[in-house]
C-alpha cells in the first residue's frame, strides 16, 4: 500500500509540484474529500448499469447528496465560506427538487416499473472504467499545476462528466438521458470545486437556475412526446433524417396525396 | 438609466408583459414596441462607443467595445424586423388552427427572452455569464422550436436540447479551465478573475497547456452552437420545425452570438498559446463544415432545411475566415456575418410566406411563386441570389474578400473554397428555379405578406455591396484591430 502511495510521492516531486504532499500525509478532511469524491463516481457507475427507473431516481439523489458533502467539505478545509452556499444550493436543487420532480413525473406518466433493457452491461461498464482512465491522462496538465489540496480529485470530476455522457449515449430512455444530462452538470459542478473552489457566485447561480428551468423543461417534454410517440423511447424520435425524407418524398411522388406537413 | 440597461431590460420586461397578455392582438404590437425601444437603445449605444471607445460598466460586469457592439445593433435590428414580420404571421398562424392562445403567448414571451439572452450573452464581461446567457438562449427557445407539437416538432426540439446542452455543457468544462489558469496567474483573491477584460489582459501569463485543452471543451461547446459540422445534427431539423419567425432569428441572430463566444476565448488563447493552433482548429472545422453544407443543399426535399443548410455552410466559413486571423479575413469575416444574418433572415421570412402560399414546405409542392404573389417570388429570387454571393450583393464582397485573404496566406486552400461556392451555388438554383417560376398549382391565393423587411434587409445587403459607408467601415476597423491586433484600413 505505501509503495503504491510512494509513486505518488515521486511523480509530484517529478512535477515540481507547489507543496509537497503525500496522500498519506494529508489531514483527515482532506482524505474524507477523496473518499466522498471516489464515492460521487461509484454512484456515476450504479447509474450507468441501473436499469429501472425509480433507483435511478434514487441514485441520482445520492450522487447530488454526496456532491454537496464533498462540497462543504471542502469548503471546510480551504475556508471558502461561499461553498457553503453551493453546496445548500446543490442540496437542495440536485438532492430534493429535481429528483422530486422526476419522480413525480414518473408516477404520472406511469413508468415507475418500467425497466429498459441494457445491452452488454459489463462493456458498458469496461467503456466506463476506460473513460475513468482517460480522464486522469486529460486531467495531467491541470494537476501539474495546481497547488490545492482537492487536485487528486480534479481527474475524477472529469471522469463524472464524461460517463454521464457513457450514460446518454448509452441509453435509449428519455428519463435516463435527463438524469445523464444532470449527472454531467453534477460533473461540471463537481470540477468547478474542486480544480478552483468553485465558479463565482454569479455565475454558480446562473448556471444552477438554467439547471432547473431544463429540469422543468425536460418535464415538459416527456409529456408532448407521451402525447405524440406514446412512448418514452427516444428510439422512437426518428422522423427527421435525411434518408427517411427521401424516401418519404418518393412515395409521395407517386401517390399525388397532397399531405400538409407543418 | 444608461444606454445598456436599457437595451437589456426592455426584452426582459416585455417579456413578463408578454407572459400574460401575449395572446391577445396587442400582444404583436408590444413585441414590435419592445423590439423597437431596444434596437433604438443599441444603436445610440453604438454611435457613443463609436465617439468614446470601450466602455466598461461600474460594476464592471458589462463591457461594450467595437466587436461586440456592433452585434448588439445588428441582433436588436433583426430583432425588430422579425417582429414586425412575425405579428401578421403568427395572426395568421392561429387563424389556421396552428396555434391556441397559450402558445401564441407563450411565442411573444419567449421570442423577448430569447432576445434578452442573447443580448446578455453579448454585453455581458463575465465569461461565465456568457455561458449561463448561451444556455439561457437554448432554453428560451426550446420549446418555441416544438411550438406546433407536431411529432416532427417535438423531436427536432428534443434533438435540439439535449445535443445543445450536452454541447454547451462542454463549453463550461472550458470555462471553469479557463478560470482555473487565471487563478494559478493572478491567485485566488481576487473576485474577478473570470471577466473578460481581466483575462484578456493577462493572457499572456495563462498556462498554455491548459488553455489549449480548454480551446478544445470551448470550441466543440460553442461549436455546437455555431452548427459546425459534425456537431450540427440538430440545426436543420430546429430550423425547419420551428415557426418561422424563429428560424430566423435562430439562424441571423444565435449562430453568430455562438461564433462570438468562440471568437472571444479564441483570443486569449492566442495570446497565450502564440501559435496559430486555435486558428488552425477553427480553419478545419469551418472548412469541413462549409464543404458538407454545401453538398447537403443538394439533397434537400424541405425548403427551410436547404436554407438552414446553406446557414451552416456561412456559419463554416466564417468560422474558418476568423481561424484565418490577419486583419482582412477578420474584416471579411465580420462583414460575412452583417450580410449573413440580414439576408438569412430576410430569405426565412420571405419562406415563411411561400410555404403558407402553398400550405407546405416540401420543396416539390412549392411552385409558381412569381405568377401567385410576385412580391414573395422576387423576395425569394433575389435573396437567394444574395445569398448565393453574386455580385453586386454584400455576401459577394466579403466572400470575395475572403477569398483574397485566402489567396495571400494560403492558396491551395482557395481550391476547396471555390469548389464550395460553386456547389452551394447550384445546390440552392437547382430547387429555386422551379419553386419561383414554375406553373403555380390550380387554387393556390396570395397570403398577407408584409415585405417590408425583406425588401429593407436586401436594401441593405445591397449597399453594403455597392459601398460600405465609411462609418460602417470605421466600425469594422475598430473591432478588426481589436481581433486580429493590427489594422487594415
Amino acid at each position: 500500500m505505501a509503495s503504491g502511495f510512494r509513486t505518488f510521492h515521486v511523480r509530484n516531486d517529478v512535477c515540481g509540484s507547489k507543496n509537497n504532499m503525500d496522500l498519506t500525509q494529508l489531514g483527515l478532511y482532506d482524505q474524507a474529500i477523496i473518499v466522498f469524491a471516489a464515492l460521487v463516481l461509484f454512484t456515476s457507475f450504479i447509474m450507468l448499469a441501473q436499469a429501472r427507473v425509480i433507483p435511478l431516481i434514487y441514485t441520482f439523489a445520492w450522487q447530488g447528496a454526496l456532491l454537496a458533502v464533498v462540497t462543504a467539505l471542502v469548503a471546510l478545509v480551504s475556508n471558502h465560506p461561499h461553498l457553503y452556499i453551493s453546496a445548500a444550493l446543490t442540496v437542495a436543487l440536485k438532492v430534493f427538487l429535481i429528483p422530486w420532480l422526476l419522480y413525480r413525473l414518473a408516477v404520472r406518466l406511469n413508468i415507475r416499473h418500467d425497466a429498459e433493457t441494457i445491452k452488454h452491461p459489463s462493456l458498458l461498464l469496461l467503456g466506463g472504467a476506460g473513460l475513468v482512465i482517460f480522464s486522469y491522462y486529460v486531467a495531467l496538465p491541470i494537476v501539474r499545476l495546481s497547488g490545492l489540496a482537492t487536485r487528486n480529485t480534479i481527474a475524477v470530476s472529469v471522469a463524472v462528466v464524461l460517463v454521464g455522457m457513457l450514460l446518454m449515449i448509452a441509453r435509449k430512455k428519455a428519463v435516463a438521458q435527463v438524469i445523464g444530462f444532470m449527472s454531467i452538470e453534477n460533473g461540471l459542478f463537481f470540477s468547478a470545486v474542486v480544480s478552483t473552489y468553485g465558479m463565482p457566485l454569479i455565475v454558480e447561480l446562473g448556471v444552477a437556475f438554467d439547471v432547473l428551468v431544463a429540469a422543468i423543461l425536460f418535464g415538459v417534454f416527456f409529456f408532448h412526446m407521451r402525447e405524440s410517440f406514446d412512448t418514452l423511447d427516444v428510439d422512437q424520435l426518428n422522423r427527421l433524417s435525411e434518408a427517411r425524407e427521401t424516401i418519404l418524398s418518393h412515395e409521395e411522388a407517386g401517390a399525388a396525396s397532397s399531405e400538409e406537413r407543418p | 438609466m444608461t444606454l445598456l440597461e436599457v437595451t437589456l431590460l426592455a426584452p426582459l420586461l416585455g417579456s413578463v408583459l408578454l407572459t400574460f397578455v401575449g395572446h391577445r392582438p396587442i400582444g404583436g404590437w408590444i413585441n414590435v414596441s419592445t423590439c423597437a425601444v431596444t434596437f433604438g437603445a443599441s444603436l445610440l449605444m453604438a454611435l457613443n462607443v463609436f465617439a468614446h471607445g470601450p466602455t466598461l460598466s461600474s460594476g464592471k460586469l458589462f463591457y461594450i467595445d467595437a466587436f461586440n457592439v456592433y452585434l448588439v445593433a445588428l441582433t436588436a435590428f433583426v430583432g425588430l424586423s422579425t417582429a414586425i414580420f412575425s405579428r401578421p404571421y403568427m395572426q395568421h398562424e392561429v387563424e389556421r388552427g396552428r396555434l391556441t392562445d397559450r402558445r401564441l403567448r407563450l411565442y411573444h414571451s419567449m421570442y423577448q427572452g430569447f432576445l434578452f439572452a442573447m443580448l446578455l450573452a453579448l454585453s455581458t464581461n463575465n465569461v461565465g455569464i456568457l455561458w449561463v446567457a448561451m444556455e439561457g438562449a437554448t432554453l428560451t427557445t426550446v420549446l418555441l422550436v416544438s411550438l406546433y407539437r407536431t411529432p416532427e416538432s417535438i423531436e427536432a426540439a428534443w434533438k435540439y436540447f439535449i445535443l445543445c446542452g450536452v454541447g454547451i455543457a462542454q463549453a463550461l468544462f472550458g470555462t471553469v479551465l479557463v478560470y482555473f489558469a487565471a487563478e494559478q496567474k493572478l491567485g485566488a483573491a481576487r473576485d474577478d478573475t473570470l471577466l473578460w477584460t481581466v483575462l484578456h489582459a493577462n493572457a499572456a501569463g495563462l498556462d498554455p497547456a491548459v488553455l489549449s485543452l480548454a480551446w478544445v471543451f470551448l470550441l466543440v461547446g460553442y461549436g455546437t452552437k455555431v452548427g459546425l459540422v459534425p456537431l450540427h445534427n440538430w440545426l436543420p431539423d430546429a430550423h425547419s420545425e420551428g415557426p418561422t419567425p424563429m428560424s430566423a432569428v435562430l439562424s441571423g441572430l444565435l449562430l453568430n452570438v455562438a461564433l462570438y463566444a468562440l471568437v472571444r476565448f479564441k483570443m486569449l488563447v492566442d495570446a497565450s498559446l502564440n501559435t496559430n493552433l486555435a486558428g488552425y482548429m477553427m480553419m478545419g472545422f469551418g472548412l469541413l463544415s462549409f464543404t458538407v453544407a454545401s453538398l447537403f443543399l443538394h439533397r434537400q426535399h424541405d425548403i427551410k432545411r436547404m436554407f438552414s443548410y446553406s446557414s451552416i455552410e456561412h456559419m463554416g466559413l466564417m468560422t474558418y475566415a476568423f481561424g484565418l486571423g490577419g486583419p482582412l479575413a477578420t474584416f471579411g469575416a465580420l462583414l460575412h456575418m452583417t450580410v449573413h444574418s440580414l439576408t438569412k433572415s430576410a430569405i426565412f421570412i420571405t419562406v415563411g410566406h411561400a410555404s403558407q402560399i402553398a400550405g407546405t414546405q416540401r420543396i416539390d409542392k412549392i411552385r409558381g411563386l412569381i405568377r401567385t404573389q410576385p412580391a414573395v417570388g422576387w423576395g425569394l429570387l433575389i435573396g437567394t441570389i444574395a445569398i448565393a454571393g453574386f455580385p453586386p450583393f454584400g455576401v459577394f464582397t466579403s466572400e470575395f474578400l475572403l477569398l483574397t485573404a485566402t489567396m495571400k496566406s494560403s492558396p491551395w486552400l482557395a481550391v476547396p473554397l471555390l469548389m464550395g461556392f460553386g456547389i452551394a451555388f447550384a445546390g440552392l438554383f437547382r430547387h429555386l428555379h422551379p419553386m419561383v417560376y414554375g406553373d403555380p398549382p390550380a387554387g393556390q391565393k396570395p397570403v398577407r405578406a408584409n415585405m417590408l423587411p425583406v425588401m429593407l434587409h436586401l436594401a441593405l445587403v445591397l449597399w453594403l455591396g455597392l459601398s460600405i459607408p465609411s462609418f460602417l467601415a470605421r466600425w469594422f476597423e475598430q473591432a478588426t484591430v481589436l481581433i486580429s491586433g493590427s489594422s487594415l484600413l
